[in-house]
């Protein structure tokens, strides 16, 4: 029981915190409010890229003399990537927020509703 | 054992954030907490032997991210979330249920830090052993970014182009409106 709790417990924090940034966008109204949570569903997933790319006393892979054990640059590649990637939609829904801004004069998605149905 | 006892410290002040960042109103602070948490996760980035990821993380993630939603809270002149009643039942049980598929899914994950994981076994040993008689790069990240897979970097930067362009169509021609807004008043 202790040895699947220390095997895993990485993963499962790592779970944890992708879902409370799922809660964020689903149960939330406010429009920056989701996109802050989508960014964090977003780092959890480079966290658990990340955890999988590990190796136990390894070090970072930059070869080096005097060390054979290295971390699996694979996910590391992928993840810079996504992590630029993933500012790029952030400033794009945060465009949109503020152009949602400007022409319903509200961020909240319930109010946002409200004013389409009463057109 | 040092490793593991930052892991976890790292780990539990991201669940804080995260928890806080969930139950506070006030926007600002929860763009700062945003930050924090990006950070902390950069530190862990380190701490998993992946050191440029957590530079860009800090840089871009902490930083440039953060920053654009600030720059958001300043032109949409909002401060405080809204506090409604929210139906908070059914994303609850959607979460819940995700989460249990999750962990039932990590099962079949080899343990954290195992060298015998097939992720270490394939791909890995080839970029290591020979990266440096193909690129000449030690650091064996740049050379998979830069060399092994340069058309993913291209395509990124279209992403980046691509980016740009849908955010200026969105807010560029803002201060225009505003400006004949003014004319015409």
């Amino acid at each position: 029981m202790i040895d699947i709790i220390l095997d895993h417990y990485n993963y499962w924090i790592v779970i944890f915190l992708m879902m409370s940034g799922f809660y964020t966008v689903i149960s939330q109204g406010n429009l920056i409010k989701k996109i802050a949570g989508i960014n964090i569903f977003q780092t959890s997933v480079f966290l658990l890229y990340i955890s999988i790319g590990y190796v136990d006393d390894g070090t970072p892979p930059i070869i080096a003399e005097g060390y054979t054990t290295y971390a699996n640059p694979l996910p590391h590649v992928l993840i810079l990537t996504a992590i630029v990637v993933g500012v790029s939609t952030t400033a794009l829904g945060l465009a949109l927020v503020i152009r949602i801004k400007e022409a319903y004069s509200t961020i909240e998605e319930d109010e946002i509703h409200d004013k389409d149905k009463s057109l | 054992m040092i490793d593991t006892l930052i892991d976890i410290t790292l780990l539990a002040f991201l669940t804080i954030t995260a928890i806080a960042i969930i139950r506070i109103n006030n926007l600002f602070v929860i763009i700062m907490l945003f930050g924090i948490f990006s950070l902390h996760s950069a530190g862990l980035f380190v701490v998993m032997d992946a050191a440029d990821v957590a530079f860009t993380e800090a840089a871009v993630g902490a930083g440039i991210a953060t920053v654009l939603m600030l720059g958001t809270l300043a032109l949409t002149r909002e401060h405080e979330e809204k506090k409604v009643a929210h139906r908070t039942r059914l994303p609850l049980l959607v979460v819940l249920i995700t989460t249990i598929a999750l962990v039932y899914g990590t099962y079949d994950i080899p343990s954290f830090g195992d060298p015998a994981a097939p992720a270490q076994q394939h791909v890995k040993p080839r970029y290591i052993d020979h990266s440096i008689e193909e690129t000449g790069v030690a650091n064996t990240v740049t050379a998979v970014l830069a060399s092994y897979r340069g058309y993913d970097t291209l395509g990124e930067v279209t992403v980046i182009f691509t980016a740009g362009i849908g955010v200026m169509l969105l807010i560029g021609g803002r201060l225009l409106r505003r400006n004949r807004r003014e004319d015409d008043e």
